[in-house]
């Protein structure tokens, strides 16, 4: 197992110094995918399944998808050209060979690591969803009324301004 | 079950913190400098998961899931600012918003 947290480790840190390096921004979100996976992949092996699923699932798809959505729409009209530029065959090549070690690693621990042998020293979604919902009940509603009021200021900041000069000079 | 020891668990979580760091101090892209503060906010959370694997407490996941909740607030009202900046400056250089700059300070 300790090889498994050394081999995710240097993918880790390669794949977050390519991604703070790389001209391009969606070769370096790619890159940054690498990191989070891999760091999904130490969650793994540390104890903590809900949370390597939960960083999967919200970072590399939510926060990542929001960012492509971002660069996309910042160059509105030559979306075509652009994904033939941006996703040559070319520069798959080291994303997809840091994908395979950690599918590997991934895979070998899953078959290796039985969490119902280890219980004692892990700790599971049941546990976390308990003290989640007992001792930090407060936290949980503070962390609603931050994502309502993201929401909100996500909403105010995104729409389109409508210039009015006066009610009754027609609108331009 | 990983028998690393703590101290290079930490050691991993920080230099992830630090590439974020001088992501964020080197690159002027504005989209590369949300990116490195979700590098950043990511090796934070790595920590809790850590501390809390170590001593088998529950608090550390807790922790990154509030971290998670963060980073998504965060992460959303930037890239709307971004869109902001974009449409009033046409450009995605944080030095170009400048405006509250002191001009007699200017060199």
């Amino acid at each position: 197992m300790n090889t498994i947290f050394y081999i995710a480790a240097a993918v880790a840190l390669l794949s977050t110094l390519l991604a703070i390096t790389r001209r391009n921004a969606i070769h370096a979100l790619i890159y940054l995918i690498m990191s989070l996976l891999s760091i999904s992949v130490i969650f793994y092996i540390l104890g903590a399944p809900f949370i390597a699923a939960l960083e999967v699932i919200i970072y590399a798809g939510a926060i990542v998808v929001l960012f492509i959505f971002v660069i996309m729409m910042l160059n509105i009209g030559l979306e075509e050209e652009l994904e033939h530029r941006w996703l040559k065959p070319r520069m798959w090549i080291v994303p997809s060979i840091l994908a395979t070690i950690l599918l590997v690693e991934f895979i070998y621990a899953m078959k290796t690591l039985h969490y119902e042998k280890i219980e004692s020293q892990v700790v599971l979604p049941r546990q976390v969803g308990l003290s989640l919902f007992s001792t930090y009940l407060l936290g949980v509603e503070i962390a609603g009324m931050l994502l309502l009021a993201a929401i909100i200021g996500t909403y105010h900041l995104g729409k389109q301004k409508k210039k009015v000069l006066h009610r009754f000079l027609p609108k331009r | 079950m990983v028998t690393v020891s703590l101290d290079i668990q930490i050691l991993l979580a920080s230099l992830l913190f630090l590439m974020g760091l001088v992501g964020l101090l080197v690159r002027r892209n504005i989209i590369f400098m949300l990116m490195s503060i979700e590098i950043m906010l990511n090796s934070a959370g790595l920590v809790f998961v850590i501390a809390g694997a170590h001593w088998i407490q529950t608090d550390g996941q807790v922790m990154f899931i509030f971290i998670l909740a963060i980073a998504a607030s965060e992460v959303s009202v930037g890239l709307a600012l971004i869109l902001q900046m974009y449409h009033h400056y046409k450009t995605l250089d944080a030095d170009a918003m400048n405006k509250l700059k002191d001009k007699t300070t200017e060199s």
